[in-house]
């Protein structure tokens, strides 16, 4: 079972982000069950999420405790939520901020963990870019299959037109294959560094 | 066909496929999502035939459910908590007249203090009732149980709640196989009435029955209601023949084959505590599950086959009874009344408090130890509880318990997730 924590804040898209990811893995005949959890619903609160990805039925309803991956809509969180809470040590990290990862202030939390698996990725940014409104959730899920390749770019395409019509499913799918193209490209440049 | 949709999403639309005249709801967390499916597909015309009343409350669509359904209409309605306790003397109304409306409860808790989550507390409100209960275990069940519940309600006239824990089963998006009308008409026949409001053959329906007939008023319900354990399994039957699923019957058992122990629980939580049951059977830990779907009525002897080999049954209970304990437990204890077994009672999951696989093995390696106090509250505080006990014996004007609770246990959360950057 590959399990999926998102982060985010209450407007930002952080339970259709977990809902379009389960579509994807649907689509791709594999069981996947995506729920909120649901605190204060406030625009602007810390809102987070979950997505379960496996080849066999899910029975748990527990929220997600060990996630495997997380995604990180709002990387001010940080200074709110123990974002990084529970991540396996082999975990991934998909923070959505124009800025490296090590500029963010995570140095304490995130140094156990593998960094060539921890990214960030512009996705406000490329979000404006494609979609003309600061909506990253669809640009991170192009993202989330770049880095972890759980899902495929394809995949991922399909479930956001599905979720949005129209141009703005076709907009939103653009952000996200830009944020795969950009994670693809980030995680190749951190793997040549490891080996260096 | 199988989708990948919102839980609430794929009741609005069964429901839908049911053909119901008249839907009549007021809308409250987490009910919500599927009230406002339906609507939606009656304003569309997906859903053709059917009148979506706009009620000012619970107490009107529950009584518009009533009124629709005793002039002859198929109704359905759905709510949650304070809404099932603001409609509750219409509850009874529906149950008392033999009305067979089918109600959706999205199980959350009730306040005071407020609180918009998950537990069983609302249904065992309504316990009494007089409805039929079924408890859902997946959204897909859910979605099955509605089809078999208006058949259930139709062939008896007795109403049938379906429920299905809120936030857990209705905001979650799963795969669920969502029936064609064609499977569904075959399955449903048309609402034949058995007492009906017409102009052109008056009857009265819910006149006063005084002490001369009312106990045995009672007791026909009551008749209709054990009537009702013996068709669930054969209506499940059918179901499983149209197609091929195991949704509703009586009980559902999990590993019970040589079972020392067995918990019995209701709801979505049995697949946290199924995978959690397969982590001590790993263990050499000879545990099983006894699922409750029909939970009134009760279906006092499936359980007592199912449980008549265990040494010690755990019954584990989102709700309970101030001041004695289990609600479940009391009925497992009397359907066993002359056996010889321990019972131990765990309430969980209050208010929304998840119920995690990690705290369910460490419970059932207390049972397997024959640890486990008679009544346990999983991951309870006490110390949050001796603090505010502690601040009431030193001070008479403490305040109110539950915003000291509150602050009690921020302060002692916020200090390891807050950093300073």
């Amino acid at each position: 079972m590959f399990q999926v924590r998102f982060h985010g804040r209450g407007g930002q898209g952080v339970v259709t982000a977990a809902e379009i990811l389960s579509v994807a893995a649907f689509a791709e005949g594999r069981h996947a069950q995506a729920f909120p959890s649901f605190g204060s619903e406030r625009t602007g609160a810390p809102v987070v999420s979950f997505c379960r990805i496996d080849d066999r039925e899910i029975r748990t309803r527990e929220p997600v405790m060990e996630p495997d991956a997380l995604i990180i809509q709002d990387a001010t969180l940080i200074h709110q939520v123990d974002l990084f809470a529970g991540l396996v040590h082999d975990g991934y990290a998909l923070v959505n901020t124009s800025r490296a990862f090590t500029e963010l202030g995570f140095d304490q939390t995130s140094a156990s963990f593998r960094q060539d698996r921890l990214i960030t990725c512009p996705a406000t940014e490329l979000a404006l870019e494609h979609l003309g409104r600061p909506l990253p959730n669809a640009a991170l899920l192009g993202g989330f299959a770049a880095l972890t390749g759980q899902i495929t770019m394809e995949a991922i395409d399909t479930a956001v037109k599905e979720r949005f019509e129209g141009a703005v499913g076709e907009r939103n799918a653009a952000a996200a294959a830009a944020a795969f193209d950009f994670v693809t490209s980030r995680v190749k440049e951190l793997a040549r560094a490891s080996t260096d | 066909m199988l989708r990948q949709i919102e839980g609430s999403r794929a009741i609005a639309e069964t429901v839908a496929l049911c053909r119901p005249e008249v839907v009549c709801a007021y809308p409250i967390s987490p009910q919500t999502h599927i009230i406002e499916a339906v609507g939606a597909m009656v304003k569309s015309g997906k859903l053709a035939g059917c009148e979506f009343i706009n009620v000012e409350s619970e107490f009107a669509a529950m009584s518009v459910a009533i009124g629709a359904s005793a002039t002859g209409a198929r109704a359905y309605t759905a709510t949650a908590s304070q809404g099932l306790l603001f409609m509750l003397e219409a509850v009874f109304n529906a149950s008392g007249l033999g009305l067979p409306i089918v109600m959706t409860l999205a199980n959350r808790a009730i306040g005071a203090p407020i609180n918009i989550w998950n537990d069983h507390s609302d249904a065992m409100a309504a316990r009494d009732a007089g409805w039929i209960q079924l408890f859902a275990e997946t959204n897909q069940e859910a979605a099955d149980l509605h089809v078999q519940a208006f058949r259930l309600a139709e062939e008896l006239s007795v109403p049938v709640m379906v429920c299905m824990d809120g936030f857990i089963l209705t905001h979650a998006v799963e795969g669920v196989d969502i029936l064609d009308q064609e499977s569904v008409d075959s399955f449903l026949p048309p609402y034949e009435p058995r007492q009906v409001l017409d102009i052109d053959e008056p009857v009265s329906i819910g006149a006063m029955v005084g002490p001369e007939a009312f106990e045995e008023v009672r007791y026909l319900a009551h008749l209709r209601q054990l009537d009702a354990l013996e068709r669930i399994p054969g209506i499940a039957q059918d179901f499983k023949e149209l197609t091929g699923r195991d949704s509703g019957g009586l009980i559902r058992t999990y590993r019970i084959d040589g079972a020392e122990i067995i918990v019995v629980a209701l709801g979505s939580v049995l697949g946290t505590i199924k995978d959690a049951v397969d982590n001590r059977r790993e263990l050499g830990e000879r545990i099983g599950v006894v699922g409750i779907t029909t939970f009134r009525p009760f279906p006092s002897e499936a359980v007592r086959e199912a449980l008549a080999d265990a040494r010690q049954v755990v019954v584990l209970e989102k709700s309970f009874s101030t001041g004695f304990g289990g609600v479940l437990s009391t009925d497992v204890a009397m359907s066993m009344r002359d056996m010889d077994f321990d019972l131990r009672t765990v309430i969980a999951g209050l208010g929304g408090r998840a119920i995690t696989r990690r705290s369910l093995e460490e419970m059932l390696k207390q049972a397997n130890d024959d640890a486990l106090e008679p009544l346990t509250f999983l991951d309870l505080d006490q110390g949050a509880v001796e603090r505010e006990r502690a601040r009431m014996r030193s001070v008479r004007r403490s305040g109110p318990s539950a915003e000291n609770l509150l602050r009690d246990r921020a302060s002692s959360a916020a200090a390891p997730t807050r950093r300073d950057v």
